[in-house]
């Protein structure tokens, strides 16, 4: 427990991920190392072993999104060098000897972001032995999900798939209130999945955070108070905390680990749905002003939209909420990013309720239905540059990243999708997709299962024979 | 069945009177029979009365007719509830009704969901809304989902002005082997489920594989914890059904039994069989447990793995009625890829789209636009008027009423949708949704949004949701 260290400051423990990516041992090392490969596997593997070290690339004639909220253009350029983007927009020079790729007539984003997932966290959610989302553990705030990010989860390469490069990891509560540490994460085809870990410290408040604290909603305030009061005395005197005292309610490496949640060296990031709870957590900072707070959720965050943007707090909402499914979301509507938005409140998009470990690639409908709101007379939609915006740079900002992931501006990791139509169609789907500049694979279980059954009857073998 | 009503009225006031043991009496009495219903075969008939609607004639609009067929450039009119004309640009109109201008507009026939439980699971979803399994015992065939709908559940509203629901099945949980009977509505606002109650449409009988049931009672430590122990209570029970169902034919005194009856206008053919079921292998034993005991599964709902045996639905003539993309969430939805739709359609059996889902059932034409997209990537190119049918004909097939709705042919239901574009985009919404004529919901006109009484003076009620 000793060995625990504070959070590592953010740029050095991205630096550092992104710059040893290609020394790092990737899927095809995996590959290599295993007997009875055929052919055909390697095959599909070499995808991602011939670029071992990210080449330069360009990519020319698509009509090109940024990712920052800016509206697509025509015939942009994105070039891509030493894993990273180096210009994006109209007229870009391309540098002599650069591999380029003519994407007329096809559509270029940078790597979707996943607001909120539990990509990696889960293989299947209803087998227990596969799903790490939560435990019923004496410890929980100090809960890291970064060490168990499994990069190999079906999930994972299914959701590369469709586009999606990065995402919130977030894990769910098991004992009380707080949920321990998400990370943000790659999907790349490597063994290393980790962009930031220990991004932020999770907490439930609203009917879910009442039921862990015991029943109601008072209770959770007061635990969330006190807990945090706790960390404050841990941080003065670490040697003297005594978190096996019977008023203690957190034990010393919970208390630890919240430390850097009340100094604000942590994000915080809140589960809240309904108007009011969305008010009490911000009435929270009046006790710890030093809080860094994101709210996930916030159903009605558009009956409060002012006061969330003048808290300068960033929202990560499902998007397409509109049913009083809870005593929470009574004013659920589609039109609440919107109305966010348009009130200036940074809002993301990510899976609130259910299949957040699997269906990360919902995120463009999601968007989609953003924009489609703008046809609908008395709704507030947007544009499509701002839709993009909430699976793309907008939760890069929200976790810290902006500066790194999220958008094709000079300087970010190389992460981009080469899409066969607008992204934000069903019809439409990734035909390339990088990381860091790396181009992936884009095969799945599922494209294998696919292939597999592209007629149903038996061949001159049975179908085991077929892969 | 059919005794005077005499002994079930009496029954009925010893069980008011006397509690359980008088219940039991009246259970244990011989053939009960009807009592004042109008239509002892149908108890809890439908009170459905279309709205008045005005003649409504849509031109210019891309039409997609729900079997198929595609017009540019259309004509559509609407008038006494039913489709009256429907055509090119020069179908004759009368001049002095209401004309929309559908240009660069989609006219369909209104969405059919073949699987929701709206009503049964409705918002909110708190423990005393929770009425869709009976998951006391694995066969509740006696169960009605009808008795379970609350017409004030919002999603309702959501299905018609977001996904241009018209008409939908609500079918009991899947937690039972046997679940109970579904029923068939309208997606009109209503009272009652009675009103609601689509006039005429069979009763479905909902039937579950799999984990659930097993899950469900092998964890009662009780019969079904295994896959077999699913089949074998199946066969244990059509049985017992198709001795009850020869003796109600032959005219024989026997109990009555709510479940029975059920399953046995399954075996006459008067119920249709819709069977939730993931995997490939279970849907094949299942496929032959209808031929060992003579009936026919009208639908797989679900069915992840469909696409497996593809040629084996087309063969027997069994619907699947699946997601566009959801996969997964437990052991034997780990198969379900996005071309399962297009790859069962590409088969030649008969293919649904379909939500289970208060969300989904918003945006079942974005869940085709997925499957379309990813079919067509894989080669197998459908035109769009060809998918719709998912949406359409097809599900109304499976429920039993095509005859009255499911495609815009002269004579049907005037269940329309105008769409302010190609259905299949994103950016698509529904402009206008008409059932049997009537205007129900208008974009342009907040008026025409549905509040349920449980959000009526609630916050957010009568925004645009």
């Amino acid at each position: 427990m000793s060995k625990r260290t504070p959070t590592i400051p953010f740029g050095s423990s991205l630096s550092r991920t992104v710059s040893a990516r290609s020394s790092r041992p990737t899927l095809l090392d995996f590959a290599r190392s295993c007997s009875n490969r055929t052919a055909a596997g390697i095959a599909a593997l070499a995808l991602l072993s011939t670029p071992a070290l990210a080449q330069s690339l360009a990519i020319t004639g698509a009509t090109l999104a940024i990712g920052d909220g800016s509206e697509p253009i025509r015939n942009g350029t994105v070039v891509i060098t030493a894993g990273k983007v180096t210009a994006a927009g109209a007229g870009i020079a391309i540098p002599p000897g650069t591999k380029t790729i003519d994407a007329a007539g096809k559509w270029v984003t940078p790597g979707l972001v996943s607001g909120f997932s539990r990509v990696g966290l889960v293989e299947v959610p209803a087998v227990n032995e596969t799903n790490d989302a939560s435990a019923r553990s004496p410890f929980s705030a100090a809960i890291d999900v970064a060490p168990a990010i499994n990069p190999l989860a079906n999930p994972v390469a299914i959701s590369r798939t469709a586009g999606i490069t990065r995402a919130v990891v977030v894990p769910s509560t098991g004992t009380g209130i707080f949920a321990g540490q998400g990370a943000v994460v790659d999907l790349g085809a490597d063994m290393n999945p980790i962009t930031k870990p220990r991004a932020f410290q999770y907490v439930e408040m609203g009917e879910e955070g009442a039921k862990d604290a015991g029943g109601s909603r008072p209770a959770a305030i007061l635990t969330f108070k006190t807990m945090l009061r706790e960390a404050q005395e841990f941080a003065k005197a670490p040697a003297s905390y005594d978190g096996r005292s019977k008023d203690a309610l957190l034990n010393r490496i919970d208390a630890e680990a919240l430390v850097s949640v009340v100094t604000g060296a942590m994000p915080l990031m809140v589960h809240v749905e309904s108007a009011r709870d969305i008010l009490a957590v911000l009435a929270l900072r009046q006790d710890f002003p030093a809080l860094k707070l994101i709210l996930a959720g916030a159903a009605e965050g558009w009956m409060v939209a002012p006061q969330i943007a003048a808290a300068k707090v960033p929202v990560i909402a499902g998007g397409l909420d509109d049913l009083p499914s809870s005593f929470e979301k009574l004013a659920a509507t589609q039109s609440n990013v919107g109305r966010m938005v348009k009130a200036g409140v940074a809002v993301s998009m990510g899976l609130m309720d259910r299949d957040e470990g699997l269906q990360l690639r919902l995120a463009t409908q999601q968007a989609g239905n953003m924009v489609a709101l703008n046809k609908v007379p008395g709704a507030t939609g947007l544009s499509w540059g701002q839709a993009l915006r909430t699976i793309s740079s907008a939760p890069a900002e929200a976790m810290g990243l902006g500066d790194r992931i999220g958008s094709l501006k000079a300087g970010r990791a190389g992460d981009v999708v080469l899409w066969d139509g607008d992204p934000l169609e069903m019809t439409s789907a990734p035909l390339a997709v990088w990381i860091d500049g790396i181009a992936q694979p884009l095969d799945n279980r599922q494209t294998k299962l696919r292939d597999r059954y592209a007629t149903p009857e038996e061949g001159a073998l049975p179908k085991a024979y077929a892969w | 069945m059919r005794k005077s009503a005499t002994p079930l009225l009496i029954a009925a006031l010893l069980a008011g009177v006397a509690g359980p043991a008088g219940a039991k009496k009246d259970k244990d009495a011989p053939a009960a029979s009807q009592g004042s219903s109008a239509d002892p075969e149908n108890p809890y008939p439908s009170t459905y009365k279309a709205y008045p609607g005005t003649a409504t004639a849509i031109r210019g609009a891309t039409i997609f007719d729900g079997e198929g067929g595609r017009i540019d450039n259309g004509v559509i009119f609407l008038s006494d509830g039913k489709v009256t004309a429907i055509g090119g640009p020069d179908t004759p109109i009368p001049a002095d009704i209401a004309v929309f201008d559908g240009t660069g507009k989609y006219v369909t026939p209104g969405v059919i969901d073949i699987h929701s439980h709206l009503g049964n699971y409705p918002s909110p979803g708190v423990d005393a809304h929770s009425d869709g399994n009976e998951a006391t015992a694995p066969v509740t065939a006696h169960v009605w989902a009808e008795h379970s709908i609350w017409p004030q559940d919002a999603g309702f509203s959501r299905a018609l002005a977001n996904g241009g629901v018209t008409s939908l099945q609500i079918l009991p949980g899947s937690a039972n082997l046997f679940g109970g009977r579904s029923v068939t509505l309208k997606n009109v606002p209503a009272r009652t489920m009675q009103g609601m109650k689509f006039p005429g449409a069979p009763h479905g009988l909902k039937m579950a594989c799999g984990e659930n049931p097993k899950r469900v009672y092998g964890s009662k430590g009780r019969e079904p914890s295994t896959r077999m122990g699913n089949m074998a209570v199946n066969r244990a029970t059509w049985i017992k059904a198709r001795d009850y169902q020869k003796k109600r034919a032959a005219g024989k005194d026997q109990p009555r039994d709510l479940g029975m009856e059920t399953l046995a206008d399954v075996l006459e053919g008067k119920i249709l069989v819709h069977n939730h079921c993931y995997r490939a292998d279970e849907m094949a034993n299942v496929i032959d447990m209808g031929k060992e005991f003579g009936y026919r599964v009208t639908a797989f709902h679900h069915a992840v793995e469909a696409y497996k045996i593809a040629d084996l639905l087309r063969d027997n003539g069994v619907c699947s009625a699946l997601w566009g993309d959801w996969y997964g969430f437990k052991m034997e939805a780990y198969d379900g890829i996005k071309e399962n739709v297009p790859l069962v359609h590409r088969a030649g059996a008969c293919t649904i789209v379909h939500s289970d889902d208060d969300n989904g059932i918003q945006r079942l034409n974005q869940e085709a636009a997925k499957a379309l997209g990813a079919g067509r990537r894989m080669g197998i190119d459908i035109p769009d008027e060809i998918a719709w049918t998912w949406l359409a004909i097809n599900p109304a097939r499976a429920m039993g009423i095509s005859e009255q709705t499911g495609s815009l042919k002269v004579g049907k239901m005037a269940d329309v949708v105008l769409w302010n574009g190609n259905p299949f985009s994103t950016y698509t919404r529904p402009d206008k949704v008409w059932i049997d004529g009537a205007l129900l919901y208008d974009s342009a006109n907040p008026k025409l949004r549905p509040v349920s009484d449980f959000e009526v003076g609630q916050i957010g009620a009568g925004d645009v949701k």
